[in-house]
């Protein structure tokens, strides 16, 4: 993508400057370095505060420079996608534009055009103002987040680009507020991949963070399942019967050519560890079921698990020297934290019979799980160090399958509330959970990838 | 010496003819017997010979009885599942009694290979059952080895909880789907 971006002057520059600079480069590590402060001056959210109240964002119709047909309609499209995007956070909510009593797409986009009490009178704690520009295709799109009270410019980007990437320039933006408010760049950009029933076979799809894109990956017409993204997203691995035995597969997204490991026995839940092109699955050639690491290229390296019974679903700690792990060493299925040097492992859960499924948050310090207790399937959330755990879904259907968004903000999983299994979206504290689109058949395991869309 | 050598030699092999001979003629009675004893109440053979046609005769019907008994029994084998409790994989004392029968007509029809599935119900998450499947399958087929069945001729796959055998979501159905399952090959 050829997106060219500079900045509006805001006091602020200094730092976002600096991020603009590192997100630019895909660096989203380097990022932690800067958050304090930016949120030293501006900690609007703490997303895991359950109690939290949405902050409302006034988005008015952005203004075409031009005023041709097709500019209008890029502008439209551009709030349409940004709205959506910043709804879909969990701790934004969008204004209705009836309510507006300013027009920045005729009245003028920047701080000296606004008088943000017509903002402030209508509870709108932000404001986004858009100007478009299009020329035989080429885009400039103007954007600029406004704290209404504050009467401030917090953020002011210009995008520059082809009108396809539109789309991806309201993402970046969106990541800019995102990491402003919550000091993380956000979900925007991301895929979540899942597994849908095609005339009764599981097969793998993909789609956009929001649900959107819906695009089919596998055409086995046979059990496929467990997708996991590599953390580049160049990859996907996942378990397949195509050939009879549930084999892994490793698929180049780029070449869509795949990498088969058949050992005798179980291939399955595969996880790559963070930042490697390696990844731990769970195969049972010896006999036994164990995780063991395997190279991106299909090469068993060396054993995780080494515990008589079943050891499975791995899942990495977002700096790859941890992982969780269901194990049945004590009985039943309870959660493990292993250490990926030494393979020791400790027991995490320890209420009810049945924790399976984890899945570690990008911050580090939690693991969602499933837990069954009285044919009860629901989704819960244990500190790494043991604290809650706290049960966030309950009474509706079962829930399965926990993935976190790339920002850990939002949990993706699967729930049959409404009668066929359904991907659905929730914050990390439980609240807001939704589906995230209606699709045919039957939809389970949706696993979320990294940011990598708006590096 | 020679000519007596050469002489028995041949003696030999007309005989030996002669015998492949009579034997082919049996086959073909009896691969169409039907049609032999038309032959023989139509041509007016000896008593001799409609007796030991109507022998075949029985002999026949009475290899037909028993492959028709070893396809029953073959059904038999691949119908009967043997069930297991929620998340376990111990085979309780009904699915020993049924590994015993099992292995009893493993033993008599020895060219036989067999496909142990293992199979979960609904309950529980997918990828967990996938291995709980597998246990299920190695806890049948181990029974079988202790039975005297070869490894060779058991193999082995778990479909955790993608083929269930009855829909449904209450215990009756998970029961049923609780199974593993024999396929021969």
């Amino acid at each position: 993508m050829g997106i060219m971006v500079q900045n509006i002057n805001t006091k602020l520059m200094a730092a976002l400057n600096s991020c603009g600079f590192f997100i630019l480069c895909g660096l989203l590590c380097v990022l932690a370095l800067f958050p304090s402060t930016v949120i030293a001056q501006y900690a609007y959210i703490n997303i895991n505060d359950p109690l939290m109240r949405k902050i409302p964002v006034a988005i008015p119709f952005f203004k075409a420079s031009t005023g041709h047909e097709q500019e209008v309609s890029l502008g439209k499209n551009a709030v349409d996608i940004m709205s959506s995007a910043l709804d879909f956070t969990g701790y934004l909510s969008v204004l209705d534009k009836a309510s507006f009593i300013e027009n920045p797409s005729i009245k003028g986009i920047t701080g000296a055009d606004i008088n943000y009490k017509n903002w402030t009178v209508i509870g709108a704690d932000l404001l986004i103002t858009g100007g478009i520009v299009e020329q035989n295709g080429a885009v400039r799109l103007e954007l600029r987040l406004f704290d209404s009270f504050k009467e401030s410019l917090l953020i002011g980007k210009v995008y520059t680009g082809h009108k396809e990437d539109i789309k991806s320039m309201v993402y970046r933006f969106c990541a800019e507020i995102s990491l402003l408010l919550t000091g993380k760049m956000g979900v925007f950009g991301s895929k979540i991949a899942f597994v849908s029933t095609v005339k009764g076979n599981k097969e793998i799809f993909t789609c956009d963070f929001d649900g959107g894109n819906v695009s089919r990956l596998t055409n086995f017409n046979n059990i496929t399942m467990s997708p996991a993204w590599s953390s580049d997203g160049n990859y996907i691995a996942f378990t397949s019967y195509a050939k009879g035995n549930p084999d892994l597969y490793i698929r180049d997204l780029r070449t869509n050519r795949d990498t088969v490991l058949s050992k005798k026995g179980l291939n399955i839940t595969p996880a790559w560890i963070p930042g490697q092109f390696a990844l731990a699955a769970t195969l049972s050639f010896s006999g036994d079921q164990d995780i063991y690491i395997i190279s991106g290229s299909g090469a068993v390296k060396s054993q995780l698990t080494k515990s008589m019974g079943i050891d499975l679903s791995p899942a990495f700690s977002p700096d790859g020297t941890q992982f969780a792990f269901v194990s049945k060493r004590s009985g039943n299925p309870q959660i493990y934290i292993g250490d990926t040097g030494s393979g020791s492992a400790r027991r995490l859960t320890f209420q009810g019979n049945y924790n399976t499924s984890p899945a570690w948050s990008p911050d580090g310090d939690k693991i969602a799980y499933v837990g069954i207790v009285k044919n009860s399937i629901n989704i819960y959330v244990i500190g790494v160090n043991g604290g809650g755990p706290t049960q966030l879904t309950s009474g509706q259907g079962d829930n399965e399958d926990p993935s976190w968004s790339p920002d850990g903000n939002l949990i993706a999983f699967s729930s049959t509330r409404q009668g066929a299994s359904r991907i659905f979206v929730m914050t990390s504290t439980g609240s807001d959970q939704r589906p995230l689109f209606t699709f045919g058949g039957s939809q389970t395991d949706p696993t979320w990838s990294s940011a990598f869309g708006n590096k | 010496m020679g000519k007596k050598v050469v002489v028995k030699i041949m003696v030999m092999l007309f005989l030996s003819a002669m015998m492949l001979t009579v034997s082919c003629a049996k086959k073909s009675v009896e691969t169409d017997p039907s049609a032999g004893i038309q032959q023989g109440s139509q041509d007016g053979l000896s008593a001799e010979e409609i007796a030991r046609q109507k022998a075949l005769e029985e002999e026949r019907l009475r290899e037909e009885a028993l492959r028709n008994a070893i396809a029953a029994e073959k059904e038999k084998f691949e119908m009967e599942d043997i069930y297991f409790d929620f998340d376990s994989s111990e085979l309780v004392p009904d699915a020993r009694t049924l590994l015993k029968e099992k292995a009893d007509f493993l033993t008599r029809n020895s060219g036989l290979t067999v496909t142990i599935e293992g199979h979960c119900d609904e309950r529980g998450t997918t990828e967990y059952n996938l291995a709980l499947g597998e246990r299920r399958a190695m806890a049948a087929k181990r029974y079988l080895q202790d039975l005297g069945i070869a490894e060779f001729r058991l193999n082995t796959i778990s479909y955790g909880e993608e083929r269930p055998a009855i829909q449904g979501n209450d215990e009756s159905a998970w029961s049923k789907n609780r199974r593993a399952h024999f396929v021969i090959r």
